[in-house]
């Protein structure tokens, strides 16, 4: 995602950013609601991403990049024009609360508990039908800032860009 | 049958190289594995498809905790006998530096504690320097040991 120009979160924003990031594009990485409170996108089944052949539950580092996306999007506030940002995942914490069922879409909703001018604080969870019955969640903290005055994306012990890719 | 037993009715269950090809998501990272005496060490090539932010390009976060996860794991199944995968309980992963999808990436494990159910694994990746972390990462597994009843998770 390029690291300039305005960046609303729009349902439509969240849909074209997915398909120019090459592993949200490898993954079927889908728009799925965004409200102001929160950020969905999905993730279909698919065999290639299967963990465990015993039982054909897809793994979780498949989770982990939609809760990753998901939460990366979230920064932002939605609806919003927002300002040039340069986004980098400090942490993330995923806590596994049961296999996805195979052969079902997952949806990963995430939430901005809190914006400082420099980090931003996210929750997230991943489900099939409601988010009171998670498959997984995570916290997450970003690192934020414009791009100019972010450290030197590739000098020593420049922060990650991930520009809301996690 | 369980394809950990195949593996070990084939006198392969300690071929972690094998292990992976049986793993679908593991081909599709593209991720190997060495084993050099008692070491373990995960690679993973350089892949567009890998790619999370392609303005540096870096490796996707999602991928970076999927390496992370897959070399905790693999050490555990080393060090242990296993009757099915590890399931990982929590994991919390710390991303220190840029991982660069044009470069290898690197990453080794040290379990820290294992008990008879659970296990807390320690596990770092690198790229050009083995001493410059790039990210790493703590967490719990459930084991499931040939020798005792299985979790009931």
């Amino acid at each position: 995602m390029p690291s300039d120009g305005a960046h609303p979160v729009t349902g439509e924003a969240i849909a074209d950013h997915l398909t120019n990031i090459p592993h949200a594009a490898a993954l079927g990485l889908r728009f799925h609601d965004v409200t102001e409170h929160y950020v969905e996108i999905s993730l279909p089944y698919d065999e290639k991403l299967v963990g465990d052949p015993d039982t054909g539950v897809i793994h979780g580092g498949a989770i982990t990049a939609l809760l990753d996306n998901a939460a990366g999007f979230a920064v932002r506030v939605p609806g919003e024009e927002a300002e040039p940002i340069a986004i980098a995942t400090l942490d993330l914490r995923i806590d596994y609360m049961g296999p996805a069922t195979p052969g079902r879409e997952v949806i990963a909703r995430a939430t901005c508990f809190k914006r400082t001018r420099s980090i931003t604080f996210v929750r997230g969870v991943a489900y099939h039908d409601s988010p009171d019955d998670p498959i997984a969640t995570c916290t997450a903290t970003f690192m934020t800032g414009t791009p100019n005055s972010t450290r030197p994306l590739t000098g020593r012990g420049g922060v990650r860009p991930a520009e809301g890719t996690g | 049958m369980k394809f950990l037993n195949q593996l070990r009715a084939e006198g392969r269950v300690n071929d972690l190289e094998a292990l992976l090809d049986h793993i679908p998501y593991a081909r599709f990272i593209g991720l190997r594995v060495h084993q050099l005496g008692d070491e373990v060490i995960t690679e993973l090539p350089p892949q567009a498809h890998l790619t999370g932010n392609p303005n540096l390009p870096a490796v996707h976060g999602g991928v970076v905790g999927a390496v992370l996860e897959m070399t905790a794991v693999l050490q555990l199944i080393h060090d242990t006998d296993c009757e099915r995968l590890p399931k990982t309980v929590d994991v919390s992963f710390n991303y220190l530096r840029p991982v660069r999808s044009d470069t290898i990436t690197y990453g080794r494990a040290t379990v820290t504690r294992q008990g008879r159910r659970v296990a807390n694994v320690r596990c770092e990746l690198w790229q050009n320097e083995r001493d410059r972390v790039v990210a790493n990462s703590h967490g719990h597994f459930v084991l499931a040991p040939l020798d005792a009843h299985q979790p009931s998770t």
